[in-house]
This record gives structure tokens, C-alpha cells and sequence, in this order.
């Protein structure tokens, strides 16, 4: 709740008057029954027509007054619930931009969107019932009982027993439904994700003729989910009868025990009608209530969830001492890895393991292996994606682990495997690279990613981009990223498998044109033609660096690099 | 819009006719519910009149009356619950019947209609607006039924018992419904605005969030906060507006209420006055208890009615997808039995858009056994013939003959059964891997299964994972790119059908591994029709007929090396891999 209190700050006043304001609302209608009580007693039992218009007039009064405080209210704890699942909702957002890679590994990209989304909506619906409705209610509960002592002590003793009751019954009933009411989000859950795959996987289901078998299944989870709704709702279904004839056994007690005290002329019948005007009161406000707590204990588990999003340790700018570039450094290393392992958390096995060898300024290298050789996981190392556990990964002599996140990334540009662009024109995504670029050296990068054709059939640098590019295809999509990396004029460039969509001479036609930036280019394929150039090729299997050379060199002693290039040149091509 | 809201009536009302039985039910127990709601008031009011004041309590009259009491008040509570679990009843059930057509359409829509629809989209209509639907539908039922019997039974009692003050609470009562009415129409226009900046906040999330990874690389995290807190500002304001505008209902609905009861109370008393007590003190508590009733429901039923307009747009979106038309019904059509494997395409032409022709014209020729690739650059039609082949969507001119059959004249399944396919796009159950594999196989033995698996290089990486081939995968977990691939490919190593389609199967596999993976293929292929769509040339060099696609149309056929010779347009695209940077 830390958080969410630190967000309630600013609207301290707002929190405050709120429920003060619903309060004063609440005692005057704890009043009414008394004003109604003495019509009769004073107005009717002496006739004096005089007396009843001014408490009937009264009793208007109290209803505008009441509807300028509740009114009053409403704003207050609007105000303080939108305000503070706003300012929530920001520092999440910030806090989630400075998680770590491999933190947003773990949280997982669904997670952070619903708690973006659902979880903060019901924290704020659940601090503006709070709010509102909080203290009101039992507030009426506990106020209506003391007004019933005030009126007459005996009678009063009914309230002390049937209050207790109810709110058991009320709790007894929830009790019963919260782990049932689990059990059916998670039948849900179950429906959920029989509709998505039968949607997002209809091509396999119907070409294997599975239809009737995933029908047969959705048919017996909707089922389930049928049952334990039905399940959940009889007994919920209890509340309100249960309820009522509590209250109306009250009733006839009280009514009763009012007998006896108006016969013995300790009461008189206006208070007896006062007295149960109480318990209707009380009856309305438990149901509330019972509402508000649903309301409330939902809204605590998200605040929970987003409480530990909220905890989490971002990611430091510097994970050592910043380092100065070591005297006598060979001006001409630009990278230099030294003995590099890296373990991923929670991992059992080292996803690298012994790399070591330097990048001199200029050079091409690339990066070669099978699928989850470790290829990714070694250039993520060198803008600091991930951070070495063993041995170091070294920019120009300095360690990069004490180079500044912000420095080291704008320097080192790296196109994902997984090409996204956003949603605006081309211009704003290419400018994502430098918001200080012109429009000639956009356009000068999406030459060099050879993307000038993209531009040509998409309207110039001004054409449309939809949500993460969908209306762009793979190809184009990897050009403009590439484009998007070239604006930054990186000191280094990794281009992690951003080829593979491209065909064969696109591809030539882009590795030829990169090699005139004078960036140092890391590239990462499968694709033994797109490193076949390189200065200086890493040949990774399992994590470990297998041969490290020339593409001649390594013909001759790399055994791994030989049986990949034969995989895809027969002997008879090579010409 | 009003005639399709009608429409909309008459299918809820189809879906309901099952539980007609429960209806009728649960309005007669309705009806007992409120009678005797209102009925518990009344005798309280007459109890209070045995008690006038000191020595003048009738204790025998009182006594009766508490019997009434009691056993009105148990027969109330049984008739609610009663009528509680008939509501549920038709509510999840009509609920589970709607999601279960919903679920039978997905299954025979053609994919013309799935493809052109985010499935987040549609699986949302399944979920969410189904539940909204059924949700509305149980609450219509309780509070809506109840709320209009309890209206018109009060006034009727008040009536009755003296109709010159009812007359007064008449008169003022609909000031609350023209108050709701009002905040709600103004409230509107601030809850659109309010959802359509929360939309646009939610596509700002999802795609920055979603990409986080892409904004730490470019160091965009601040402009993306900028960005963010403009929005989220903006949603602030309109909020606050939307949320405290609609919030002040209840307290303007509740102020006519205390001017309602004020006058009950000042009518009430003076006629007490004026006729001398005929019309008693406990009468005049009944009233105020009625007043109390009485205004109730007219908030209930004005947030119903709120509830319900959503619950009838969900139920539109649900019967529109319901009602789409289904793909063309193969019934009656001839079974394919077990094909030998002879393809032709005939001069097939076919289009997404009918403004945007893409296959024109189409030959070609595949004998049984025989290896056709597809080659050709992106967008060129490759995967769609594929669509064309599976018929998963059907030519719009020319035909495609299995065997000589036009496959238009067979069964889906029986063609589909003779297919084996695997895609680029990987797709798993969330289930067990065995349970992924025996997908085509449910009868497969373990022995074939494992033999599968080997075969497609995946058995060693399988019992690496937790529980073996008994750990539950699915689409999103943790297996790689390369790794699902495997999966896919064992899956159809263990059905031997007569043809194969390979779709950029091997694409997310090291070319080690896909070397081997080759030799097991080439193994399946023989004596098979094959068809391959693949961007490594090295993979497709050894078919026997080459289909070098363009825009659309075939522009080259044949061998690798009488391509090569040609020197034409796939000479292009294969000179390109070697070209000296």
C-alpha cells in the first residue's frame, strides 16, 4: 500500500473531505427517523398542524443539504482516485522502462500490460468506493445502532444481537464464494485459451482434420466453467434471503419488545416506528457494504501486483565504478571481449562460455552457429543488454559494465531480431535513431538499409506506419529498422539475423553498402553467404567460441564452419 | 438501429426458448417475491397500530400478526433464492450456449474471414462480449422484473390504502427519471471520451511495452514518458469528468427520494389529523416504508437500463459473428480416400481483394513422387498457393485437380488428410509434447512417436525439457523458434501422408541441423508429392521441377540446372547468395 499512499499524497486534502463530507451526509440521515418519530408523538398526538410542516419542511432541508455534501464528496474522492491512479500509472510506466532485459524477460510482456492497464483501472475504482463508501456504511451501521440506544436502551439490545449476525452471514457467504469465484477465472482462463488457439492455429487444426476434437474440448471446459458459475451463484444467491429474514426476525422482536415498553409507558409509538426505521437502514448498508468489499479485495490484490512491479530494483545506469579509457590503449581496439561467460538467471546451464577476442576499429565480424548457439546472447553483451558473468566485455579499453547505459547505447546500435516499428510516419520512426536528424540523412540511411523502395511504394518519409508496422511486410520492415539504426551514424552496428526476410540480393546489395559507413559491423546469420565476407567470423556452438577467423582460415581448421558452409554450398557451386 | 435491435430480440429470445420453463418460473416466483414484499410493510403498520400507548397494546392481535410476519417473511426469502437459481440458470446457461455456437462458427468460417480479423479481436467477442451479454441478460431478469412489479405494486397499495397521497408521490417521483435521464445523456459524450483516450493509452502500452527491449536499445525512454504522461493526463482530466458527472445520480436520485418521504410524511401526518386516525399512525408508517420502496427501483432501473444497451451491443457482435456465412459446405461431396499424389493447377487465378488481382493464370503440373518447389521473392504468392492447395480458400477461376478430381468436388477432409504440411509460422497446442505430436496420429505408438521425434532431430532436446515428453508446451513457452519448428516437423514424420507441404518449414533451423533433418525428409518424400517454399536456394536445388513465381505468376519452370543455364530470373536470384561484397 506504500505506493499507493505516496500517490494519494497530493490529494491528502481531497482523501480527507471526501469521506468527511459522506459522514456529514450519514448523520442526517441517521436524524430522519427522529424528525418522523416526533411527527407522531408531538405533531399527530396533539394535533399541532403547525409542528408538522416545520419538521416536514425540516426533513426538504436535510435533503439539500445532504445532496450539497454528497455532491461535495463525489468530487473529493473522484478527484483523489483519478489523480492518484494517474500519478500510479506513471510511475509504473517509468518503472517498467527501467527494468533490465532480463527482468523484462522474467515479468513477461502480457503481465506488464494488464498491470498497465486492468489492474490500475481497478485500483482506482477501489479507492473511489473506498472513498465514498468506506466509512459511510459502517458508519450508518454502528451510527443507527447508537441512535436506537439514545431512543431506548431495552429496545436497543435487539440491534446488539441481529448486527453481529448479519455481518457473519455476510462474511460467512463471501468466504464461501472468493475461492470458488478463483476456480472460475481460471475455467475461464481455460475458454479463454481454447477460443485463441482454435483461432490463432486454425490452419494446423484444419489441415490435420482436428476440428471435431477441439470442438468436443471447448464443449467440455465451457461446460466446467458453466458448472462452477451455477456453483458460485447458488450460494451467493443466499445472501439476500438470508439477510432479510434476519432482519425481519428483528423486526418482530423489536416490534414486540416495543409492546412491552409503550404498555409499561416507558416508550411511545413514534419510537417504536423510529426504531424501525434503524434497522431498514442497517439492512440497506449491509448490502452495500457486502459490495464494496468485493470491490475493495479485488483492488488490493491488483494494488499488490502492481506494488511488486513497483519494487523491483531498475536497472543501474552502471553496474561498476565508472572506468576512464586505461592510458597506452591501443586507439585502434574498438571491442575486446575477455574470457566472456554469461549465465542467464534461474538458468542451470552458461549460455556462453570462454569467449575471448578483440574487434579493431572498422572491421566486419560475424557471428556464426546453430539455433541457440549463443549467437544473440554475445552481441547482447555489448550494449550491456545483459551483463557478463564472467570475465568482461571491453569498448575502447573500459569495461562497459562502467560505462553509462545512456553513453554505451548511443554508440552501439543494434537491430533486433525481431523487427518492430511504431506506429506514426516513417519520419518519426526513423528519427527514433536521432531526433536531431534532417531529412537528407533519413534519407541517405534508408538508402545504405536499401530502403529507398520502401519509402518510394509507402509515400516518402512521410507515409503512414501502423501499430508496430503491420502494414509493412517483413522485408520492409527489416530495411527500415536497419535505416532506423543507420541514423544514429553508430560507432558500432549489430545486426542481429535483421537479414533473414530479405532475399539473397537485397541482402548483397546491403552488406555492400554498409561497408562504406565505417561503423564496425557486428552481423549475426544462419546464412553462411551473408558473413562469408567478414574480417573476422565467430563460430559459436553451444555457448563456446569453436573458430575464430577468416572465412579461409576457418574452411581449413574449423570443423563446425565447415560442415555449416557445406549445409549450404554443395562443392560443385563454388566457383 | 431499431430494426436491428428487434433482430437482436428475436435472437435472444431463441436462445432463451430451451429455458422457457425457468422463465415462466421465475416470473410467477417474481411476482410472489414482490406481493409479498410489499405485504410485509403493511403488516408491520398494523402491528404498530396495536401498540397506541401505555395499557393500550393488544397483545393478541400483535401476536397474529407476528405469525403473518414470520411466514411471509420465510416464504419471500425462499421464493428470492428460488428465483436466484432459475436467473443463473438461464443466464450461464444461455451464456455457455451462445459461446458454444460462437465456438461451432470458428470452426467451419472460411479463412478469408479469420485472416482478415485479429483474433484478438474475435476471441474477445467470444470472452468478453459474451459475458457482458449474459451479465445483462441476469441482471435484466432480477432487477429490471422486479424493480417495474415493485413499482406498480406499491402505487397500487398506496392507491388503495389512500390515494390522495399516493397522488403526491406520483407527482414527484418522476423528477428522479428525469434527473437520471439528464446526467446520463450528458455523461455519455465524457464516457466516449474517456474510452477512446484510455484506447489510445492502451495502444500507446502495448506497443511501447511491448517492445521494450526496441526502446531500451534506442535509449528512448524519455520521450516515451513524455509521450506517455500527455496521454495519461489528458485521461486524468476526462476521467475525473466522466467519473464524477455519472457519480452524481445517486445523490440527485436520492434527494428527490428524501423530498418524497418528507412529503409522505407531512401529507401523511395532516390526514392522520384530518380523519381522526381512520387513517392510522401504523398506516402512515407503512406509507413511509412504501416511499422508501418505491424510489428504489427507479435507480436500479435506470442503471439496468444502462447495463442492458451494453448487454444488446455485445449480443449484436456476438449473432453478427454467428451469423457469418460459412465456408461453401463440402456435404454430399466425394471422399478422396488415399490420393496417389497427382497435382495439376489449371490456368487458377485468384485475388485477396477483387481490386487486387495477385494469381493470374496458373499452370502447373506435379506428378505423384515428384518434388516441386516454389521460389520467388517476397509477396509473390508462394504461401498463397499453398492456401490454394490445402483449400483453405477456394480459386476464383481455373480449378486444382487431385488425381484428376477437382479437389472443389471432395471432401476438406479426406483432401487435407492426404497433406502433410508445415509452416514458417509454428504453431503448438498448449498440451503435451506427445499430445502435439500424435496431433495427426492419436494412435500412434510410443515406439513410432519416438521414432518420429529422433527422425526430426528432436527427441534429444525433448528429454533435456522438465517431464519429457510429457511436459506441456504451448504457443508462447519457452521452446525456441528453431525447437518448435522440430516439433512440427515430428508431427508430420508420424503420419506418412501421400503429399507434403513444406512452407519455409525448415527456416528457423541451423543449417547443421536442417542438413539432417534434410536426409529424414528426403527419407518421407520419396515416392510423395512434395511441394517446398523455401528462401535458402541450397534447400529446394535437388527438386524436380522448380516454380520460380513473380508477382504472381509462374515465370520460369524446371530443373535447377536448366534454370541456371537460362540464366533468367531465378539465375538472378541465385547468383545474388555468391555475389563478392
Amino acid at each position: 500500500m506504500k505506493h499507493l499512499f505516496s500517490c494519494l499524497k497530493p490529494y491528502r486534502k481531497e482523501a480527507i473531505l471526501a469521506p468527511l463530507f459522506k459522514l456529514l451526509e450519514a448523520s442526517l440521515e441517521l436524524i430522519v427517523p427522529l424528525v418522523v418519530a416526533a411527527i407522531v408523538d408531538v405533531g399527530i398526538a396533539q394535533g399541532d398542524t403547525g409542528y408538522i410542516v416545520k419538521m416536514g419542511l425540516l426533513l426538504v432541508a436535510f435533503g439539500i443539504v445532504g445532496l450539497a455534501f454528497s455532491l461535495t464528496a463525489q468530487f473529493f474522492a473522484a478527484r483523489a482516485a483519478v489523480g492518484a491512479s494517474a500519478r500510479l500509472r506513471d510511475l509504473v510506466f517509468g518503472k517498467l522502462q527501467s527494468l533490465s532485459f532480463s527482468q523484462i524477460d522474467s515479468l513477461g510482456t502480457s503481465t506488464m500490460i494488464t498491470r498497465m492497464t486492468s489492474d490500475v483501472n481497478q485500483v482506482q475504482t477501489g479507492v473511489n468506493m473506498t472513498l465514498r463508501l468506506f466509512l459511510r456504511s459502517p458508519f450508518i451501521v454502528f451510527g443507527a445502532m447508537v441512535m436506537a440506544f439514545v431512543v431506548d436502551v431495552q429496545a436497543a439490545l435487539v440491534f446488539l444481537a441481529v448486527i453481529p449476525l448479519l455481518a457473519v452471514v455476510v462474511f460467512a457467504v463471501m468466504a464461501a464464494c472468493m475461492p470458488l469465484y478463483r476456480k472460475v477465472q481460471e475455467r475461464l482462463d481455460k475458454v479463454y485459451l481454447s477460443t485463441r488457439e482454435n483461432l490463432a492455429g486454425v490452419r494446423v487444426i484444419r489441415a490435420f482434420c482436428k476440428e471435431e476434437s477441439e470442438g468436443k474440448q471447448f464443449e467440455e471446459r465451457n461446460g466446467d466453467l458453466c458448472r462452477s458459475q451455477k456453483k458460485v451463484g447458488r450460494i451467493a444467491a443466499l445472501t439476500n434471503p438470508l439477510t432479510y429474514v434476519l432482519i425481519n426476525a428483528a423486526v418482530i422482536v423489536l416490534v414486540y419488545v416495543g409492546a412491552l415498553r409503550v404498555d409499561g409507558g416507558a416508550l411511545q409509538q413514534g419510537d417504536v416506528i423510529a426504531l424501525y426505521g434503524y434497522l431498514s437502514q442497517i439492512l440497506i448498508e449491509l448490502i452495500k457494504l457486502a459490495n464494496l468489499i468485493v470491490t475493495m479485495t479485488k483492488a488490493v490484490s491488483c494494488e499488490k501486483r502492481l506494488e511488486k512491479v513497483l519494487e523491483m530494483e531498475g536497472e543501474p545506469s552502471v553496474l561498476l565504478e565508472e572506468e576512464a579509457a586505461p592510458e597506452g590503449a591501443d586507439p585502434e581496439e574498438e571491442i575486446r571481449f575477455e574470457h566472456v561467460g554469461l549465465t542467464y538467471e534461474g538458468a542451470g546451464a552458461p549460455s556462453l562460455t570462454d569467449i575471448d577476442f578483440t574487434v579493431r576499429k572498422g572491421e566486419t565480424i560475424g557471428v556464426i552457429g546453430g539455433t541457440g548457439s549463443g549467437k544473440t546472447s554475445l552481441v547482447h553483451l555489448i550494449p550491456r543488454f545483459y551483463a557478463a558473468t564472467e570475465g568482461s566485455v571491453r569498448f575502447r579499453g573500459r569495461d562497459v559494465r562502467g560505462i553509462p547505459a545512456e553513453e554505451l547505447r548511443e554508440k552501439v546500435a543494434v537491430v533486433l531480431q525481431k523487427a518492430v516499428l511504431f506506429k506514426g510516419s516513417i519520419r518519426s520512426n526513423l528519427l527514433w535513431g536521432n531526433p536531431g536528424a534532417t531529412d537528407e540523412e533519413l534519407l541517405a540511411a534508408a538508402e545504405t538499409a536499401q530502403a529507398s523502395d520502401v519509402l518510394a511504394v509507402k509515400g516518402g518519409l512521410d507515409g503512414e506506419v501502423a501499430q508496430e508496422g503491420k502494414n509493412l511486410s517483413g522485408g520492409q520492415r527489416q530495411r527500415l529498422t536497419i535505416a532506423r539504426a543507420l541514423v544514429r551514424k553508430p560507432e558500432i552496428l549489430i545486426l542481429d539475423d535483421s537479414a533473414s526476410a530479405l532475399d539473397y540480393a537485397t541482402d548483397a546489395r546491403l552488406r555492400k553498402a554498409l561497408k562504406h559507413t565505417g561503423s564496425t559491423v557486428f552481423i549475426v546469420s544462419q546464412r553462411t553467404a551473408s558473413i562469408l565476407h567478414a574480417d573476422k567470423i565467430v563460430v559459436l556452438d553451444d555457448g563456446r567460441a569453436v573458430g575464430i577467423g577468416t572465412h579461409e582460415e576457418l574452411l581449413k581448421s574449423c570443423e563446425v564452419y565447415r560442415e555449416i558452409y557445406r549445409s549450404q554450398f554443395k562443392e560443385e557451386d563454388r566457383a | 438501429m431499431k430494426k436491428t435491435q428487434k433482430g437482436t430480440f428475436r435472437r435472444i429470445l431463441r436462445y432463451l426458448k430451451p429455458y422457457s420453463g425457468y422463465l415462466v418460473l421465475t416470473i410467477f416466483l417474481a411476482i410472489v417475491t414482490v406481493a409479498l414484499t410489499l405485504a410485509v410493510p403493511y403488516f408491520v403498520g398494523l402491528a404498530i397500530d396495536c401498540i397506541v400507548g401505555a395499557g393500550e397494546v393488544d397483545y393478541a392481535r400483535l401476536g397474529d400478526l407476528f405469525l403473518l410476519i414470520g411466514g411471509s417473511v420465510a416464504a419471500t426469502a425462499l421464493a428470492q433464492w428460488l428465483m436466484s437459481l432459475c436467473n443463473n440458470k438461464i443466464a450461464y446457461h444461455v451464456l455457455a450456449d451462445v459461446r458454444r455456437d460462437a465456438f461451432r462458427k470458428i470452426r467451419t468460417l472460411p479463412l478469408r474471414y479469420l485472416d482478415s480479423r485479429a483474433y484478438g479481436e474475435l476471441a474477445s467477442v467470444v470472452i468478453t462480449d459474451a459475458e457482458q451479454f449474459s451479465d445483462g441478460l441476469l441482471l435484466g431478469f432480477t432487477q429490471l422484473f422486479t424493480g417495474v412489479m415493485t413499482i406498480v405494486g406499491t402505487l397500487g397499495i398506496m392507491l388503495v390504502m389512500r390515494w390522495q397521497i399516493a397522488l403526491v408521490v406520483f407527482c414527484i417521483t418522476p423528477l428522479s427519471l428525469f434527473a437520471a435521464k439528464f446526467i446520463a445523456s450528458r455523461t455519455y459524450s465524457m464516457f466516449r471520451k474517456q474510452s477512446q483516450t484510455r484506447a489510445e493509452q492502451t495502444a500507446f502500452i502495448d506497443e511501447m511495452v511491448g517492445n521494450l527491449k526496441v526502446v531500451k536499445a534506442y535509449t528512448h525512454e524519455d520521450e516515451n514518458e513524455e509521450q506517455f504522461s500527455e496521454i495519461n493526463e489528458r485521461l486524468r482530466k476526462c476521467s475525473l469528468r466522466a467519473i464524477f458527472f455519472s457519480s452524481t445520480t445517486n445523490p440527485v436520485t436520492r434527494f428527490v427520494n428524501s423530498v418524497v418521504y418528507a412529503a409522505v410524511a407531512l401529507v401523511g401526518a395532516f390526514t392522520v389529523i384530518a380523519t381522526g386516525g381512520v387513517f392510522s399512525v401504523g398506516n402512515l408508517t407503512t406509507f413511509l416504508s412504501y416511499a422508501n420502496q418505491y424510489t428504489k427501483p427507479f435507480n436500479e432501473i435506470t442503471e439496468v437500463i444502462t447495463e442492458f444497451q451494453n448487454a444488446l451491443a455485445c449480443a449484436a457482435r456476438i449473432f453478427a459473428l454467428i451469423e457469418e456465412e460459412d465456408q461453401v459446405s463440402d456435404a454430399g461431396n466425394a471422399e478422396l480416400g488415399r490420393a496417389e499424389g497427382n497435382v495439376s493447377l489449371r490456368n487458377v487465378a485468384f485475388s485477396y481483394s477483387p481490386d487486387r488481382p495477385l494469381i493470374e493464370n496458373l499452370n502447373a503440373e506435379a506428378c505423384a513422387g515428384k518434388r516441386i518447389a516454389i521460389v520467388g521473392p517476397t509477396g509473390c504468392g508462394k504461401t498463397t498457393v499453398i492456401n490454394l492447395l490445402m483449400r483453405f480458400y477456394d480459386v476464383d477461376g481455373g480449378s486444382i485437380c487431385v488425381d484428376g478430381k477437382d479437389i472443389r468436388t471432395l471432401t476438406r477432409h479426406s483432401l487435407r488428410e492426404n497433406y502433410g504440411m508445415v509452416l514458417q509460422e509454428t504453431w503448438l497446442k498448449k498440451a503435451t509434447v506427445r499430445e502435439n505430436l500424435c496431433m495427426g496420429m492419436p494412435d500412434a505408438t510410443e515406439e513410432e512417436m519416438i521414432a518420429a521425434a529422433k527422425a526430426a532431430h528432436a527427441h534429444s532436446f525433448i528429454k533435456r525439457l522438465p517431464q519429457g515428453y510429457d511436459t506441456v508446451i504451448g504457443d508462447e513457452g519457452s521452446l525456441s523458434q528453431g525447437q518448435k519448428q522440430l516439433l512440427c516437423i515430428a508431427r508430420i514424420m508420424l503420419c506418412h501422408p501421400p503429399m507434403l507441404i513444406l512452407d519455409e518449414a525448415t527456416s528457423s533451423i541451423d543449417t547443421r541441423t536442417e542438413v539432417k533433418v534434410q536426409d529424414a525428409f528426403a527419407k518421407l518424400m520419396q515416392g510423395r508429392t512434395c511441394f517446398i517454399v523455401a528462401h535458402r536456394l541450397s534447400t529446394i536445388r535437388t527438386a524436380d521441377l522448380i516454380l520460380v513465381m513473380n508477382a504472381g505468376k509462374i515465370v520460369e519452370q524446371g530443373t535447377h540446372e536448366e534454370l541456371l543455364a537460362k540464366g533468367g530470373f531465378y539465375a538472378q536470384l541465385y547468383h545474388a547468395q555468391f555475389e563478392a561484397v
